[in-house]
This record gives C-alpha cells, sequence and structure tokens, in this order.
C-alpha cells in the first residue's frame, strides 16, 4: 500500500484585497481603501486561464478553504499539503507596501486556513522589494512552525544567487527553513531573455528557462557553499529539462570554474545534494519509458517531491502521479523526499501521532 | 574543450587523413585583421560615424563583451596567426589548422565581431551589414571553394534586413541568412517577418547564432553575475526564441522556412517540445494560429548545431536525446577558432552508427544548404 501523499504545491486564492483589510494596521488599512486599491492579482496567473483554473473547478472555489481541500486533498489521501499564496505581494515598486501586504498575507493564511484544518502547512510569502525586510518577515513568522518554508518567485530584480537576496538564506537557515521558488514574475524585466512575449503561454513556457537560470545563479553566485544548510525547493518548475540544463552548465563549470572558484563540486552533485523538485507540471510525453528514462538522467530518486498544483490544471482527472513509477520511486516522491525536505513536515507529523 | 596548445595536433590530424570522411562545419567564424578592412564599403558618411561615435550597441562597455570571457577573445590560444590580427582573420592559417586536417568540404562562415547586427542606430546597422557582406565574398569566398558566407543583416529593421537579404539572393556565395540570438524582442514578433519573408523567397535558411546584444538582461531576472551564467543562459535564450517563432505562428505562416539554431546546444530540446505540446493542447485558444502541435513545427523546420555539445554524466544518456531529438535535425560544428572548439573526430561522447554519422556531419547540412 502506498503512503498517504503530502502534496508541496497547492494555491489558496485570496478573493480580494478586501480579504487582508483586518490584517493591515491602520495606516496601511486607510492606504488601500483611500487609494483604491482592490487587487494584487499578477498577469502571471489570468484567474480564468486554464493553468490557473482547472476546468473541473471554478476559479471562485479556490477561494474557499472547504471545496479546495476537498477537490484538492481528499480524492488523493492526502495527508499533508503546503499552501503556496501567489497574491501579487511582490508587484507594488514600495518596499513598505510591500512588506505591510506580504505579512497580511502570511497572517491571512494562517488564521483562514491553517487554523481550519490540520494537514495544511504554508510558505511564507516575503517582501522580495527589501530583502532585510523579507528577512524580518520571515523572523516574524518563523514561530508559527506550520510555515514549513520561505516562497520567492522564478523572476524578480536580480538573479536569486545574488549577494542582495543572502540575507534571506540567512534567515531560512537559522530556522532550517527551505527556500521554495514558484513561477511567477513580479515583473521588473521582461520574462524571457530577449524581451516581452506576446502571450500568455509563452510567459507559462518561459517559466521552465527562468528556472534554469535561477538554478545556475544559486549554483554560480556560491549560495549552497555560503549556506551549508540551505535547501532549495522548485515549485512548478517542471523538471524534465533538468538533465541537460546539468550536462551544459557542468561542462562550462569544467571549462571555466576559475571564475567561480568558491564552486567546488559538480553542479549536478550540489542539485542532487540540495535541490528539489514539485512534481507538476510533468513536462513529458505518455509513454512512461521516457519519463523514466528522464528520472534515470536526473540520476536520484530523491529529487521529485509529489504536488498536484490544485486548482492550476496540470493533469486530468485524478492522475496526479504519472504511470509506471516503479512502487519504491513512487513512495519516495509521494512523500519521503517531502519528509526529508521539510524538517517541519517531519515535526508536525510526529506531534500528531504523539499522545 | 580546445584551450591548451597540443602539440603535434596537425601532425596527427594529418595522420588520419586518408581514412578520415568529409564533414561539412556549419560555425566557422571568420574575423577582420584590423577595423580598416571594412573602409573600402563604407561611404566617407559611415566610415566617419563609425570612426567618431563607435558602434553603439544595445550594452555598456564601447568594445568587448559584457562578461570577460574564459580567453582573450573566447579564442583557441593556438589560432592568434603570428604576423599578428585575430584569430580566424588568417585564411592561411584556417586552411592549415581546420579546413584541410579535418576534411572540411563545406565551412559556413558566420561572423561575428564586428557584423553590424544590433546596434542602436539602424541606420548605421544597415550600412555596417551591407559592408561585412561585400567584405565576406572579397576576402573569404571568393578565396577558397570550401566556403559559403551567412548574410548579416540589420535584424532590429526588418524591411532592411529584407532589402538585404534581397540584394544577395541566388548568389551562391552566400548559405544562409544569419540572425542572432539576443534581439531586442521575441524572434517570432511581426517586425521581424519581413525577415522570414524574404529568407523563404531566397531560399535561404535562417541561422540564429548565441550571442549579440538586444538590450534585455539574458535571465528573465535580471543580469547574473558572471561568464559561465551568461554561456549557460544563451541555451535559454535559444528555448525562449523558438518558443516565440512557434507561438507567433511563424513556422505555420511561412511553411518554407528553415531554422538553424547555431551554438546553442541541442539536448534541452525535448524538454521544450514536451513543455510547449502539453501547454498549446491546454491553451491553443489564445493562439489559434498555430494549427498543429509545435513539436511538428518544430521537427519540420528547425535544425540544430552541434557545438557545444552538452556531456551527459554517462554517456548512454546522449543516446536518449539523439533518440528525442532525431539525428535528422543536428548539423555538426566545431565553432573554430574559438575556445570551447569541437573536434569532429571527438566531440561525439559516443560512436555513431554510419547513417546517422554521414547525416550530421555532412548529409543533412549538404541538403539544407544545397550543397554540392
Amino acid at each position: 500500500m502506498i503512503a498517504a501523499p503530502i502534496d508541496c504545491d497547492i494555491h489558496p486564492t485570496v478573493p480580494g484585497l478586501a480579504a487582508l483589510l483586518p490584517y493591515l494596521d491602520a495606516h496601511w488599512r486607510e492606504q488601500v481603501v483611500a487609494r483604491g486599491l482592490d487587487e494584487l492579482d499578477s498577469i502571471s496567473y489570468p484567474k480564468n486561464a486554464p493553468i490557473t483554473a482547472r476546468p473541473d473547478f471554478s476559479p471562485e472555489a479556490g477561494t474557499d478553504c472547504m471545496r479546495l481541500l476537498a477537490r484538492a486533498l481528499d480524492p488523493f489521501g492526502t495527508r499533508l499539503a503546503i499552501c503556496n499564496c501567489l497574491y501579487g505581494v511582490q508587484l507594488p515598486f514600495s518596499e513598505d507596501l510591500g512588506a505591510a501586504l506580504a505579512a497580511a498575507l502570511n497572517d491571512w493564511i494562517a488564521r483562514e486556513w491553517l487554523d481550519r484544518d490540520a494537514r495544511l502547512r504554508a510558505s511564507i510569502v516575503v517582501p522580495t522589494q527589501n530583502p532585510a525586510l523579507a528577512a524580518a518577515e520571515i523572523e516574524r513568522v518563523a514561530m508559527d512552525r506550520r510555515f514549513v518554508q520561505v516562497l520567492l518567485l522564478a523572476n524578480d530584480s536580480e538573479p536569486l544567487g545574488r549577494r542582495r537576496w543572502w540575507p534571506i538564506y540567512e534567515a531560512a537557515s537559522r530556522h532550517a527553513l527551505p527556500v521554495g521558488i514558484h513561477a511567477g514574475s513580479n515583473y521588473r524585466h521582461a520574462v524571457t531573455g530577449v524581451g516581452w512575449p506576446s502571450y500568455c503561454i509563452e510567459d507559462y513556457a518561459a517559466q521552465a528557462q527562468s528556472f534554469q537560470s535561477q538554478l545556475a545563479s544559486l549554483i554560480c553566485e556560491g549560495v549552497f557553499a555560503k549556506f551549508p544548510a540551505l535547501r532549495v525547493v522548485m515549485i512548478e518548475s517542471g523538471f524534465t529539462w533538468l538533465p541537460a540544463f546539468l550536462w551544459r552548465l557542468g561542462k562550462f563549470w569544467r571549462g571555466l570554474r576559475a571564475e567561480v572558484p568558491w564552486v567546488t563540486t559538480p553542479p549536478a552533485e550540489i542539485v542532487r545534494e540540495r535541490v528539489r523538485f514539485t512534481l507538476q507540471p510533468v513536462d513529458a510525453p505518455e509513454d512512461p519509458a521516457i519519463l523514466l528514462r528522464v528520472i534515470e538522467q536526473m540520476g536520484s530518486d530523491r529529487l521529485l517531491l509529489f504536488s498536484t498544483d490544485h486548482p492550476h490544471w496540470q493533469f486530468d482527472g485524478g492522475a496526479a502521479l504519472p504511470e509506471g513509477l516503479p512502487p519504491l520511486l513512487a513512495e519516495r516522491v509521494l512523500a519521503e523526499n517531502a519528509l526529508e525536505t521539510y524538517p517541519r513536515l517531519l515535526e508536525a507529523t510526529t506531534a500528531e501521532e504523539g499522545p | 574543450m580546445n584551450v591548451v596548445l597540443r602539440e603535434g595536433m596537425e601532425t596527427r590530424a594529418a595522420g588520419r587523413a586518408e581514412t578520415s570522411l568529409a564533414v561539412i562545419d556549419c560555425d566557422v567564424h571568420q574575423a577582420m585583421r584590423n577595423p580598416a578592412d571594412l573602409r573600402p564599403y563604407l561611404s566617407e558618411r559611415w566610415w566617419n560615424h563609425l570612426v567618431t561615435y563607435g558602434q553603439r550597441r544595445r550594452l555598456g562597455p564601447a568594445k568587448g563583451p559584457a562578461y570577460p570571457k574564459g580567453q582573450p577573445g573566447a579564442m583557441r590560444r593556438d589560432a592568434w596567426p603570428e604576423d599578428g590580427g585575430r584569430p580566424g582573420s588568417d585564411l592561411g592559417l584556417m586552411q592549415r589548422q581546420h579546413l584541410d586536417p579535418n576534411h572540411v568540404a563545406f565551412a559556413i562562415l558566420n561572423p561575428l565581431t564586428p557584423s553590424g547586427q544590433g546596434l542602436q542606430d539602424p541606420e548605421l546597422s544597415t550600412a555596417v551589414c551591407g559592408a561585412v557582406n561585400r567584405w565576406q565574398v572579397d576576402a573569404w569566398t571568393s578565396r577558397d571553394a570550401r566556403l559559403r558566407a551567412s548574410i548579416v543583416v540589420p535584424y532590429e529593421d526588418g524591411a532592411a534586413a529584407s532589402a538585404e537579404i534581397a540584394r544577395w539572393a541566388g548568389d551562391k556565395n552566400f548559405a544562409q541568412v544569419l540572425l542572432l540570438s539576443r534581439t531586442a524582442e521575441p524572434l517570432g514578433q511581426r517586425r521581424y517577418w519581413p525577415i522570414y519573408e524574404a529568407a523563404e523567397h531566397a531560399g535561404l535558411p535562417v541561422g540564429i547564432h548565441a550571442f549579440g546584444y538586444g538590450g534585455q538582461p539574458i535571465s528573465g531576472s535580471g543580469w547574473p553575475s558572471f561568464y559561465i551564467e551568461e554561456m549557460s543562459g544563451h541555451a535559454q535564450c535559444a528555448q525562449a526564441q523558438l518558443t516565440s517563432l512557434v507561438m507567433e505562428g511563424v513556422f505555420a505562416r511561412f511553411p518554407r522556412l528553415s531554422v538553424v539554431m547555431t551554438e546553442a546546444g541541442f539536448a534541452w530540446l525535448p524538454s521544450l517540445l514536451w513543455r510547449l505540446d502539453k501547454l498549446w493542447l491546454r491553451m491553443r485558444d489564445e493562439v489559434p494560429h498555430v494549427k498543429e502541435p509545435p513539436s511538428s513545427y518544430l521537427r519540420r523546420q528547425v535544425w540544430l548545431t552541434t557545438q557545444p555539445m552538452e556531456e551527459p554524466e554517462h554517456r548512454r544518456h546522449f543516446r536518449d536525446i539523439l533518440a528525442w531529438i532525431g539525428a535528422d535535425r543536428l548539423l555538426f560544428a566545431s565553432d573554430y577558432p574559438h575556445w570551447d572548439f569541437d573536434d569532429p573526430a571527438e566531440a561525439f561522447p559516443i560512436a555513431l552508427d554510419e547513417a546517422t554519422r554521414h547525416g550530421v556531419f555532412f548529409a543533412n547540412a549538404a541538403a539544407l544548404y544545397r550543397l554540392e
């Protein structure tokens, strides 16, 4: 019997900025109301687009905790699920507004979601407008042990390995929180290296390339050497691009490592030790043999963490786990890998099973 | 990669001459000895403009790369001509060092520095590209029958680029149109369509070579710190360009257009196709002009050059990639005289069967570029 899964990526939807008002202080509440700021949805996930909303699940249903759980958790027998809130608090250019909104969002998710169901965990959303404020938000929220990781977007103002971001990694390391990087952008730059595409489908396709760039940045800047306890989880990133990416980066590392002398082990080894990937979307053909070859090329059964990405439409019906995975690999993907990645999940499971 | 000068290389290469098969090298970089080489091909106005204001790329440094390369000029140490000039500027050395010993039957020349492509001033870009093309004929293709040049075009100005292509249409000195991959906007967008129309009309493939400066950081998250990231990032830009070309409907609108992705790797292609096909099934209502799954266009109209070749941790995985891409899509390239030159005798991590070998090293390019 296969273990009850741990879903490492589900998406509660904020119904509108009004929902966060109770969690803002008087100044920001007044600002938000007086200035007519009523929503923060980003163009990354248009409300009604298939990547945002499954056809069997209305966009509004994602705002309803019980309805989302009934669809995202119950059918899979999920024992724990990590809520990744994609509300656009990283979009405003004001650092202070970003910090106020991120704090309100974290308090909202704790009260409106985590308090309602013991299976739920969440990621700490941080104001990436200012890494010092982001680190302060981690410090503020980390005492609530239902928050199991820090959440960043796959595109921001600078590549995520750069020193600008290190206060976030320091704070995350201090609390043994993995840093999750989720598909999306605050559009400080065009989403591709060759400018702004015309279509949403291109934007979403480009996210896979953004993760490739971020992984190169994290490795080459020495983040993994500087923060030896840090784990990174790439969320909704796709993963079938990983082998080819590592073959290329590994080759260049052999030729150019003098430029980055702090990178002392091959990139592929760093990734196998320190980086994990959520399962959905599985960018592979139907033929299970091909997916298995890709996983073999990845060189480890520890890299994938089960996710449904609910309510985003990645698979049909209940087929969240691809067919054809050998049972031992399936067990690793469904739960064991997540338990090894997120120390707080293990702690929570233990507490539940305690006296 | 070939950084260290290997003693006796020419001898060793000559030693296998009688048994070696001919190759078509789809990426060779010739260079000017001196910027003044261009002077005979430019009007007084544009020469004076260059001398006074320089080229003004979409990049801060007046000269040189955004990131210091791993080697001077990213060149093989043994490729600098003894009597001065840049690697690739001496036809005799190129013949002795590469074309002759490696049995190059045809070489596609892709001039990079300076080529006039992607400059801020569109008129200057047009003038320099036109001059470079005339120089290519005089200094290269007319002096060695194995050489075929690429038409450099001021690609940020579609109409001017189209006119430059039309100027050389039917001229056997040229085998393709050359774009650089780092454009100001994704290459599928309308402003670039006149290029594809002209190339299709002239029966010329469009080569998209990694590098260039379009004014955008190489990642969606800004400028990375290191050259190794820029090198690695070219594969991401190539993926974004193919995504744009297919999703904007360029392949559907120009069904006889052939695109060659040059020096951007190829092992990333299967994953990209799987992702695009899956997304297209979900979101094709946004791009109704894309009538077929993206992979069918790309498998029909796109080729990729082999260098720099991804090197799997286990050689058997290379065979998976060949099978998933289809060896008929790959064109051998050496990238002479750059530091990461691929030697045709040693570049592949696995032994290829004879049909595959013949296709990748010769027949695929011969058919695509109509070389005979």
